[in-house]
């Protein structure tokens, strides 16, 4: 990940109002960005888990794939990352990730197939979005750009009661199927509008222009269900999820089968392996890698942080926490981390070290909470 | 009249006799927010002026709460461990942490009173 430069920091358009909603403020991917709300962390979230929160993601990176036509800029982008961009139906978002030569992850990003043809909309993280674009301009053909996206703003909102509340403001996205993307006003505003998201609930994701964006917010936050929430009850949420966080469960030095993200190269991918670092991930997808990314679960109460050593029972280092903390939903400490292979299996009894004591937990198959994804006819 | 002393650490020691009860200012329960864990020390313990006598978790991050003074640890608030919530409902009461015998009652005038350690905390907003 691409530490962002020094100097003062960007806010996003709904800045103001995050303040007036009385966030505290802190300093995240180079942005000025609101970690809590007023009620705190902990309602924050369960919040989102019972009814609907509204997530300010502006921060994120926007950016159109354009190209003749749909096979020419599918190649473009599969030779850049390993999932199947080619076969996206119209409409269709796919979760993958920009490789190095090394098959170690760049970024995680969500690729959407709009209805134009030869059009793919890309979402990055913030802290690499310089980075990722900068990578993905240097290794596009001839006749196909990438153009970022700098004058709009991405508003999530997530939670059981998310649909609900959406269908007031646009109906058409009550049947939209998760991990699909398409163009639609909502409250009147044009906006690009993704059924998925980043807690495991059901939800949206909503790029909509700068200029819209305190209006819409407005308007959803107008709505009995719907809270403001911070970046602290967004990583809480994911992390229940078992959802990655890039340049922590994920980076340059993890490749996809060690990150246990296997599942996002298709059949056709692994037969063709014409992918960034193929040769390493496919050799590994045959034969295991070293190690593995697993959910963890301490038997006692007390959380292990990201950094947090894990060992054997005979106090032999075999791996790192690189995401842990309370959750709020679970009711007790949660992470992931990495492990040696041989201890990868669910239930394997692993010791951490939460200041200079072994604690035992155990591998856990995660998400840590059940998903609630929105599935078509439902 | 208040008999409670201050660290610029944040915690609170209230002398009743020569028991110390220590906790963490409601300042600080603040600005940790949600209080989802609290790690206590052994009944038994020494600990000097300084050390780390437990240790308070939120959901956002592990800090260390250390002792403002000597003593032996003869109780622990029990409650807290069960309940972490209520270092955020009663920081300066319930909430408390530990009960240390004092061995060097003196340490006590170093420390800040009430209207020093409110001074401190404005200073820092």
């Amino acid at each position: 990940m691409s530490e962002p430069a020094a100097g003062p920091l960007k806010t996003t358009p709904l800045h103001a109002l995050h303040v007036e909603l009385g966030a505290k403020m802190v300093p995240f991917a180079g942005y000025d960005m609101p970690v809590q709300y007023p009620s705190g962390v902990l309602a924050e979230h369960l919040h989102t888990r019972e009814a609907a929160g509204l997530f300010d993601v502006s921060h994120m990176g926007q950016a159109w794939l354009e190209g003749p036509d749909h096979g020419a800029v599918a190649a473009a982008l599969e030779a850049l990352v390993p999932g199947d961009i080619r076969d996206l139906e119209p409409g269709a978002i796919r979760y993958t990730l920009l490789l190095n030569e090394k098959g170690g992850i760049l970024d995680d990003l969500m690729v959407t197939r709009t209805k134009k043809d030869g059009v793919l909309f890309l979402v990055v993280n913030a802290a690499c979005k310089d980075a990722d674009f900068a990578h993905i301009e240097k290794h596009l053909p001839d006749g196909i750009r990438l153009r970022r996206i700098d004058d709009r703003a991405l508003i999530a909102l997530q939670g059981p009661k998310a649909a609900d509340v959406f269908a007031r403001f646009a109906p058409e996205a009550a049947e939209q199927a998760f991990m699909t993307g398409m163009e639609m006003n909502v409250a009147g505003f044009p906006c690009i509008v993704s059924r998925s998201g980043y807690t495991g609930e059901d939800g949206y994701e909503v790029s909509a222009a700068e200029k819209d964006a305190v209006a819409l917010t407005k308007k959803l936050l107008g709505e009995a269900e719907v809270k403001p929430i911070g970046l602290g009850a967004r990583d809480s949420l994911r992390l229940e999820a078992g959802l990655c966080l890039y340049g922590h469960d994920i980076d340059e030095t993890t490749t996809p089968v060690e990150g246990a993200l296997t599942w996002t190269i298709s059949k056709r991918r692994r037969e063709e392996g014409n992918f960034p670092g193929a040769k390493i991930i496919l050799e590994q997808i045959a034969n295991g890698a070293p190690r593995k990314r697993v959910g963890l679960l301490p038997e006692g109460k007390a959380p292990a942080r990201e950094g947090t050593e894990i060992t054997d029972a005979s106090g032999r280092k075999i791996g790192i926490v690189t995401s842990g903390g309370y959750g709020p939903s679970v009711g007790g400490p949660i992470a992931m981390g990495y492990v040696e292979a041989g201890f990868a299996k669910v239930d394997t009894g692993v010791e951490l070290m939460v200041r200079g004591k072994g604690r035992p937990a155990k591998v856990a198959a995660m998400p840590f909470v059940t998903k609630r994804f929105h599935k078509p006819g439902k | 009249m208040s008999d409670i002393r201050y660290t610029d650490q944040h915690e609170w020691v209230r002398v009743d006799g020569d028991i110390a009860t220590i906790g963490i200012t409601d300042y600080a329960q603040e600005q940790l927010g949600d209080v989802v864990f609290v790690e206590l020390p052994e009944i038994g313990k020494e600990l000097a002026a300084g050390d780390e006598a437990a240790v308070v978790e939120s959901v956002k991050a592990a800090s260390e709460v250390y002792s403002p003074v000597s003593g032996e640890v003869v109780d622990v608030n029990g409650e807290i461990e069960t309940t972490p919530a209520g270092v955020n409902e009663d920081a300066m009461g319930d909430g408390w942490f530990v009960k240390l015998r004092l061995s060097d009652p003196a340490e006590l005038d170093k420390l800040m009173d009430e209207a020093a350690y409110n001074e401190f905390v404005e200073s820092l907003q």
